[in-house]
């Protein structure tokens, strides 16, 4: 399969680029809710004119009311979340929680998945329980009880973990804290008793939960997969996730430099253009070769993954951690090339900082990436 | 779809048939490498039969058309076939300048009969090219260049010296830029052929960094190129005094080639198999081959893409020049992390054990891939201006 996009992909692109930069827009949706201090941090309006697109139901197969598409074309509408830093549960909902809901029961399906399409429902993903992403180990329990389960344990980095109306919970039915076998996922609902947040507003404006599991009590209907058989359905979570955020994070790159370039267009010193000093242009030209190879290795991972390919679980790893390494050039780059300016509120080279801190650390950071890079590779 | 795959299983079952089991590890340096030419001499009898073989097929050129030697493969086909070939790893059949460079200059901008000429000399590997680029005073700043050819009705007198002219004590013909118009910097150079044994041509070779001595400076002193070398095959490519339009053309296959964004060997890791090698690296040296393996395996998809877009137009014209910034870039690392996993052993400069200090070698050759063909700063330079359009000094 050829790497640039279809004739598809390319007018799915034109639609997704221009609704972004016109609806998710930073003035209209970021600094909107920031300002307003939002307890959401995002707007239910914007989820539900995504939905009108089609765009929330992307993964979801059309005989659930989706549109049946892949990962090529989630990463489409991600590239364009992140260059404009739009707040949205996408790539939580529509993503990760539609990969894990596919191997869900008639039952849950058909529970959650309406909600979703619809644009009426968002979803966050529980999986890491400490401040970096580890997934390898999960110590919260399920403990059988009754026809169900009781879950105890903390979730941190749930992001819009408080304003979900389902979370998928990764939790351990047997085994110690560190085997592969044992895990189950679970959808847990927002009303669940036991169920706690502590929310909090990260560096980007985004809302991320502190999730405590007292004793949640759960129907065994909640459980999505298999009992103790959770870990491959979890690692193709994992797989989406950070496959969407590498394309996120491209999508970040890309903004940013885009800002940036047309700084260096504009700013006059030393009566020139700033862009006509050498020392900047190539350090430009660095950043352009760079995110065109993060970019190439983001749409390689999702055509991968649409394939099912073995190898798709590297890819997707060279992917995150190739898109964190460029997005984090590309931040400091801009920054440093605004000038003061850039250190400025009022300026958005400045969001994008924030934003890619929060995404480098979303389904693990380069340097985690790059470890599994070696893992997977025999090394 | 079908007749792909009937491609697929008749080039695995030629390849299979001809290809010798010698000719599938990569070759060791840049002596263990056929190069075709008058004076040619085969390495050893599976060097021979595989060129042999492929020569006769037309894959040493395959996506050229029949007439000129090569396989008239289309663009998937030659995919295929390039897949298929990196699946059991064999080697190119033939090296040559006159396949990656002149070739393609020709092609889009020889007459029928140069074409028929030189074209099917190329892809036979009878004649042995050059390129005269560089001068001493004009690298980076190419069109500055000051060899001068005398215009004297049917043939020029060719005065001056080129530099770094790779190859050239070992070539029979030189495709070079000459001055044919002082007063004009851009459209005052004509890309000439001519043979290296014409009189008036002498070369000097110049010893390496590596201890190699792959290229020369060569002196043109009284030169006699013809204008024609029969009908409809002038001694020139393109027009005369528009020879830079050629050689900007060529330039771009040029730095196409050296990003090796063709090669499976560019886009591997090397993680696994350097701390198998070393019998396992220290974690601060592991981290840096598993950073630099998530780097090739990334720009591995990028020259898949590059390649993709290509065949059907899609590419921005400058992109190969960002193709080669960072694949010589990548390349480079390459090599000083397997000089770091090699240890003490990578230091032997000539013993048996490591075939004549190939690592070493090979990790000070890397070191030009930067410059060659054009320099890393100028790749950036280009990128800068035509891809970000970025102002003008
Ligand atoms: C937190 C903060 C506190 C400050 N406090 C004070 C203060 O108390 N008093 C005060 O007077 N000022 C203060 N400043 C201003 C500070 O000194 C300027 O921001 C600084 O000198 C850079 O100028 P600029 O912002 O106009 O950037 P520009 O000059 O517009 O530079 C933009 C970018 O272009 C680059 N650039 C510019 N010229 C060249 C060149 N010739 N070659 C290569 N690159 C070039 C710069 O390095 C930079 O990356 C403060 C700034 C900040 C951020
Ligand atoms: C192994 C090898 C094989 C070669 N083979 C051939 C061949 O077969 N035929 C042929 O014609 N030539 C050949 N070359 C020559 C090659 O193309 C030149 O070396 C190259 O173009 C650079 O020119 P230079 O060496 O004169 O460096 P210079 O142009 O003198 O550059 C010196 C340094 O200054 C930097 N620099 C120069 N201009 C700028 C600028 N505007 N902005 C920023 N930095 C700049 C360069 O990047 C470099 O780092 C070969 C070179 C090598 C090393």
């Amino acid at each position: 399969m050829p790497l640039y996009h279809t004739d598809d992909q390319a007018m799915l692109a034109e639609t997704a680029q221009q609704f972004m930069a016109e609806e998710g827009a930073i003035a209209k949706q970021l600094r909107h809710w920031r300002d307003r201090d939002c307890k959401d941090g995002f707007g239910h309006g914007l989820w539900k004119q995504m939905a009108e697109m089609g765009f929330t139901g992307l993964l979801v197969p059309e005989t659930d009311g989706g549109l049946g598409m892949g990962h090529v074309e989630a990463g489409i509408v991600l590239e364009e979340i992140g260059r404009n830093l739009t707040p949205s549960p996408f790539l939580t909902s529509s993503v990760m929680a539609a990969t894990a809901l596919a191997v869900a029961s008639d039952e849950a399906r058909g529970r959650w998945l309406p909600g979703l399409v619809a644009g009426e429902s968002v979803f966050a993903v529980a999986i890491d329980e400490g401040p970096k992403h580890r997934p390898e180990t999960i110590a919260t329990r399920a403990e059988r009880s009754g026809n169900g389960f009781r879950l105890s344990g903390t979730k941190d980095f749930v992001v819009y973990g408080a304003s979900a109306d389902m979370i998928v919970v990764a939790a351990r039915t047997s085994g110690a804290d560190d085997d592969a076998d044992g895990v189950t996922l679970f959808a847990v609902p927002k009303d669940a008793a036991g169920l706690g947040h502590n929310s909090v507003r990260l560096v980007d404006s985004s809302m991320a939960s502190h999730l405590t599991l007292d004793g949640v009590e759960l129907d065994g209907d909640a459980v999505i997969g298999e009992v103790d058989g959770g870990r491959d359905v979890l690692n193709r979570v994992l797989d989406a996730g950070r496959v969407g955020a590498a394309a996120e994070g491209v999508g970040v790159a890309r903004g940013a430099m885009d800002l940036t370039v047309d700084y260096l267009k504009q700013r006059k010193q030393f009566g020139r253009l700033i862009g006509e000093f050498q020392a900047l242009q190539h350090r430009a030209a660095h950043l352009y070769s760079e995110i065109e190879i993060a970019r190439a290795a983001t749409t390689k991972a999702q055509q991968l993954l649409d394939a099912d390919a073995p190898s798709a679980s590297l890819m997707a790893s060279v992917a995150k951690a190739k898109a964190s390494r460029t997005a984090g050039l590309a931040v400091r780059e801009g920054v440093q090339m605004h000038g003061g300016i850039g250190m400025t509120d009022e300026y958005d080279i400045g969001l994008y900082m924030k934003r890619d801190r929060a995404l480098a650390e979303f389904m693990g950071d380069a340097f985690y990436h790059a470890d599994r890079v070696a893992r997977l590779s025999g090394y | 779809m079908a007749d792909l795959d009937q491609f697929r299983s008749e080039t695995r079952a030629w390849l299979e048939a001809n290809c010798p089991p010698e000719m599938r590890k990569p070759a060791e340096g840049e002596d263990d490498v056929y190069w075709g030419g008058r004076n040619a001499t085969f390495k050893n009898d599976a060097q021979r039969a595989w060129f042999e073989a492929c020569r006769d097929k037309g894959y040493t050129v395959p996506a050229w058309p029949r007439e000129y030697g090569g396989a008239g493969l289309s663009p998937a086909e030659a995919k295929v076939l390039r897949e298929e070939m990196a699946r059991i790893g064999a080697r190119p059949p033939l090296s040559s300048f006159g396949i990656w460079m002149l070739g393609p200059a020709l092609l889009h901008f020889g007459t029928e009969g140069q074409k028929r000429h030189f074209l099917n000399q190329i892809a036979r590997g009878e004649i042995r090219w050059c390129q005269g680029y560089s001068e001493p005073g004009s690298g980076s700043d190419l069109v500055s260049l000051q060899t001068f050819g005398e215009d004297k009705g049917d043939h020029w007198i060719v005065n001056g010296q080129k530099i770094w002219t790779s190859y050239a004590d070992k070539a029979d013909w030189i495709f070079c830029l000459v001055r044919t118009d002082k007063a004009n910097k851009y459209q005052g150079i004509t890309f000439m052929l001519y043979d290296m044994d014409t009189a008036g041509v002498s070369t000097k070779p110049i010893k390496l960094i590596s201890g190699n001595s792959p290229f020369c400076e060569t002196f043109f002193d009284d030169v006699k190129v013809p204008k024609s070398y029969g009908e409809d095959i002038p001694a020139y490519v393109g027009e005369i005094n528009r020879g830079w339009d050629v050689a900007k053309y060529l330039l771009g296959h040029e730095r196409e080639m050296i990003s090796g964004a063709d090669s499976s060997e560019r886009g591997a890791g090397i993680g696994a198999t350097l701390s198998r090698q070393a019998g396992g690296v220290d974690p601060v040296l592991r981290a840096e081959l598993a950073m630099f393996d998530v780097d090739a395996l990334a720009f591995s998809a990028m020259g898949e893409k590059f390649l993709d877009e290509v065949k059907v137009g899609k590419a921005h014209p400058a992109q190969p020049n960002m193709m080669k910034y960072a694949g010589t870039e990548l390349n480079k690392r390459r090599h000083e992390l397997m000089m770091a996993a090699g240890g003490s052993t990578a230091l032997e400069w000539d013993s048996a054990e490591t075939r004549g200090g190939a690592a070493p070698r090979n990790w000070l050759r890397t070191k030009a891939n930067s410059i060659e063909g054009g320099t890393s700063e100028v790749m950036l330079g280009v990128i800068a201006k035509r891809i970000l359009e970025l102002p003008g000094a």
